[in-house]
């Protein structure tokens, strides 16, 4: 499979890691900002073959956990309407909700469609004439030139019966977000690669050049997780915090602008609620005004501003880098990918459950 | 498989185009379905002595097992609800070390069924118990409401005769095992995903069902210590060894590189975004052998059509009881878990 | 969030917006929307993303982690040899 596997030969990852080892002098917090490349880095066991003084903090990088609880509230009670057909993408389907999870409501009567690509949920809405179809657009900017899609199908062929429940969120405002916190540690960035080849990376100059930190948009196999890792390695060597371009393969300075143009067209920026971070501002995606009447807030009641989940769960100290799993007290008791407490150990690309699945309780015993 | 075989059933009688409530009332309805469809098909003498059980002649230790069946499609590329159900009760008695024997088989129908459909699966149940060895010797049918059963749920009850010498479990593994696979995984799972979600995916990709009886009697009649078998069903490979090593209370060591992945089963799992670790199989399965035993135990698999591409993948090893780990591509090792829930698409 | 994969255009119908590709992803063929890859012909490889073709992959810049590489390889050979690289 071209583009895939000459990007996972053990022999060449091997020369980046002995050359990440050659380059480092002392210790480094750099952060993978995509659940993407977390999943990789734990499959891979990249982190494995860094040398020790290189610590990969697992960004919050993962739509899927950081929408709102009360967005997946929503998600449920309009999929538990009679009539109702809710589409969604198969990894919102366990995210945990106040009460319950939409794999649960399924199970128990609610219509609910696991769809690859949004287009397929008009096309239900399309021979569904008499029934409601709610899509559920969720992503970073990779994922929003498709949903922005849907709607404005939907728009064009006056699928009146179609609507989508949006809390999309933006990356480069959480960036800013987590290092402009007060106990930040995070010293380089490998940007998400996939956001960058539809956002293109003239955001992140002026967030370098203002904290002075490196950000490497960065792909995902592992040669480019490593590539990544020693071009922001070397600037943090050098003294250097500039933004380089490791996926040239896939990402142009200005990405791509005919998707942009219709996200321009669908969406506008809204400020926006990370579960376990809090609120954003211009952190999220919502509709145009041409395209509200497609909104699910507008026929199915907006969603209510829910509370913090308070408790014991640290997922917001873990998402900024500032915790590691194993020093939550609740990590692998009171708190597993059975019965996740919050964000991070409800997705399987969340730190606390990558931890859990490929490290085990082990860590935390060695911890004590 | 299915399609070679002749179809030989009469057309439904006028009225018995699609499965009525009436058709599980126990009256002329039920005996007429019964004439039609079932029994010319299955042929068997005690099917036909229309008792309410059947006496058979069992041998000395019996393997007994039962399984339900509820896939969804009924009929998938490689297979249907009723072949699966025929292997998979031929296979989880394989497992016992035992040469499989009986099999009953109850239906539950959903009103409505197309019966045409009906007639297809039972006709491909029939041909793979003849192509397993088994005979289908008692059964029940059921028909509930519209919306109830998916159109029909299947639960079968297996006996065989146990031939191994010594129990085959995880109690019998022991450290210093080796860990062998019968084949390629991931293929059933893709199949059954691809045709259910709609995924709209142009591919060969067909079902792996099929029964494992004969290369595991052969393992065992050419006196190779079987210490432990398990076929992979849903969950896929992770799940089996998870089992195994923590009912055991032992440690598996992998390697990925010796997991067998077809090509386009590979090119599928990453469109999806899944672990082929976690798709779903039924036409393979694991077998934990003394670790001088492993070369000969792989060309005695080798050497039938089912096990053709069988390998060793890996060894029981000292470490945390119950823990399964992995040796990746570039040489880094992770925990292998079973999954929580359902495998799903993902996005993210 | 981003599991966007490459895969090779097999053929192309349709126009604009509309156009819509038989992507090859190692075996399984998939159809994709095209709406973003305007300039994405027979033979290209394009990076898919939930059915939506988002670049088409460049590959002259694909070669440059290798050659990236063959660089680090010289420099760990002078390092061997004892030479200041």
């Amino acid at each position: 499979m071209k583009y895939r596997e000459e990007y996972r030969d053990p022999a060449a990852a091997r020369r980046f890691a002995d050359a990440i080892a050659r380059t480092v002098t002392r210790p480094w917090k750099i952060m993978e900002v995509c659940g993407g490349q977390t999943h990789a880095i734990v499959r891979y066991g990249i982190d494995q073959l860094l040398p020790p003084e290189v610590e990969l903090i697992h960004g919050p990088g993962c739509p899927v956990c950081v929408t709102p609880v009360e967005y997946v509230d929503k998600a449920i009670e309009i999929a538990r309407r009679p009539g109702t057909i809710f589409c969604s993408f198969g990894d919102m389907l366990r995210v945990p909700g106040t009460e319950t999870d939409l794999a649960a409501a399924k199970a128990t009567g609610a219509d609910v469609r696991v769809v690859y690509s949004p287009l397929d949920a008009v096309e239900i809405a399309r021979r569904h004439p008499d029934r409601e179809v709610v899509f559920f657009a969720v992503g970073f900017e990779t994922t929003a030139p498709a949903n922005a899609m849907a709607a404005w199908r939907a728009k064009r062929d006056g699928i009146g019966n179609f609507s989508l429940l949006v809390s999309h969120v933006l990356v480069p405002p959480a960036m800013t977000a987590i290092l402009g916190g007060p106990t930040n540690r995070i010293q380089g960035f490998l940007a998400a690669g996939h956001v960058c080849t539809v956002m293109g990376f003239e955001e992140y100059f002026p967030i370098a050049a203002r904290y002075r930190v490196p950000i490497v948009v960065t792909g995902f196999e592992p040669l480019d997780i490593l590539e990544g890792v020693y071009l922001c390695v070397s600037q943090l060597e050098e003294g250097r915090g500039e933004v380089e371009n490791q996926y040239a393969r896939s990402v142009k300075r200005e990405g791509n602008r005919p998707a942009q143009e219709i996200m321009r067209q669908v969406f506008r920026v809204v400020p926006r609620r990370w579960r376990g971070i809090g609120e954003i501002a211009e952190s999220g995606l919502g509709l145009s005004d041409p395209f509200r009447v497609f909104d699910a807030e507008e026929r199915f009641g907006r969603v209510a501003a829910g509370a913090e989940i308070a408790g014991e769960c640290i997922s917001g100290l873990v998402l900024c880098g500032e915790k590691k799993p194993y020093e939550c007290p609740a990590f692998g008791t009171r708190c597993t990918p059975e019965h996740p407490l919050g964000v991070t150990m409800v997705s399987s690309e969340g730190a606390c459950a990558a931890y859990y699945r490929y490290r085990g309780v082990a860590t935390a015993e060695a911890a004590e | 498989m299915a399609d070679d075989f002749v179809l030989a059933c009469p057309a439904p009688l006028p009225g018995d185009e699609t499965i009525k409530l009436a058709h599980g009332g126990g009256g002329r309805a039920t005996e007429r379905l019964l004439e039609t469809i079932f029994r010319p098909v299955f042929a068997d003498p005690e099917l036909d002595a229309r008792h309410d059980g059947a006496r058979l002649a069992a041998g000395a230790t019996v393997a007994f097992t039962t399984d339900s069946y509820v896939v969804r499609p009924l009929i998938f590329p490689g297979g249907d609800i009723g072949s699966l159900a025929v292997n998979g009760t031929v296979n989880d008695l394989a497992m016992c070390g035992a040469r499989p024997a009986f099999i009953s088989a109850a239906f539950i129908l959903e009103e409505g069924l197309d019966t045409a459909l009906l007639s297809r699966i039972v006709t491909s149940m029939a041909a793979a118990a003849r192509a397993a060895g088994v005979r289908v010797v008692t059964g029940d049918l059921k028909v509930v409401d519209h919306g109830k059963a998916d159109g029909m749920f299947i639960t079968t009850a297996g006996i065989g005769t146990v031939v191994a010498p010594h129990p085959i479990g995880p109690a019998a593994v022991r450290s210093g095992d080796v860990v062998l696979l019968s084949g390629d995984l991931g293929r059933h799972g893709i199949a059954v995903m691809a045709a259910r979600e709609g995924l709209g995916f142009e591919s060969e990709i067909a079902s792996d069902c099929a029964p494992l009886a004969e290369p595991v009697l052969a393992l065992i009649e050419a006196g190779i210590g079987v210490h432990c078998l398990r076929d992979l069903t849903r969950g896929g490979l992770a799940s089996a060894l998870v089992e195994i090593a923590e009912t055991a209370a032992i440690a598996i060591r992998i390697e990925e590189a010796a997991v067998s992945v077809r090509n386009d089963v590979a090119a599928a799992c990453e469109v999806l975004g899944l672990d082929p670790l976690h798709v779903a199989n039924e036409g393979r399965f694991v077998a934990f052998v003394a670790a001088e035993d492993a070369e000969r135990a792989l060309a005695i698999l080798r050497d039938h059509s089912v096990s053709v591409g069988a390998g060793a993948i890996g060894r029981v090893v000292e470490d945390r009881p119950g823990r399964v780990t992995a040796r990746g591509l570039l040489g880094a090792t992770r925990v292998v878990d079973m999954l929580s829930g359902e495998q799903l698409p993902r996005i993210c | 969030m981003c599991l966007a994969i490459p895969g090779l255009v097999l053929s192309t119908s349709g126009d604009d917006l509309m156009r819509t590709a038989r992507v090859d992803f190692g075996g399984v063929v998939k159809e994709i929307n095209l709406a973003y890859t305007a300039e994405a012909g027979i033979g290209d490889y394009v990076l898919v993303h939930v059915g939506f073709a988002l670049t088409v992959i460049d590959a002259a810049e694909a070669e440059k982690v290798f050659e990236h590489l063959e660089r680090i390889g010289e420099i760990e050979a002078e390092l061997a040899a004892g030479r200041t690289p």
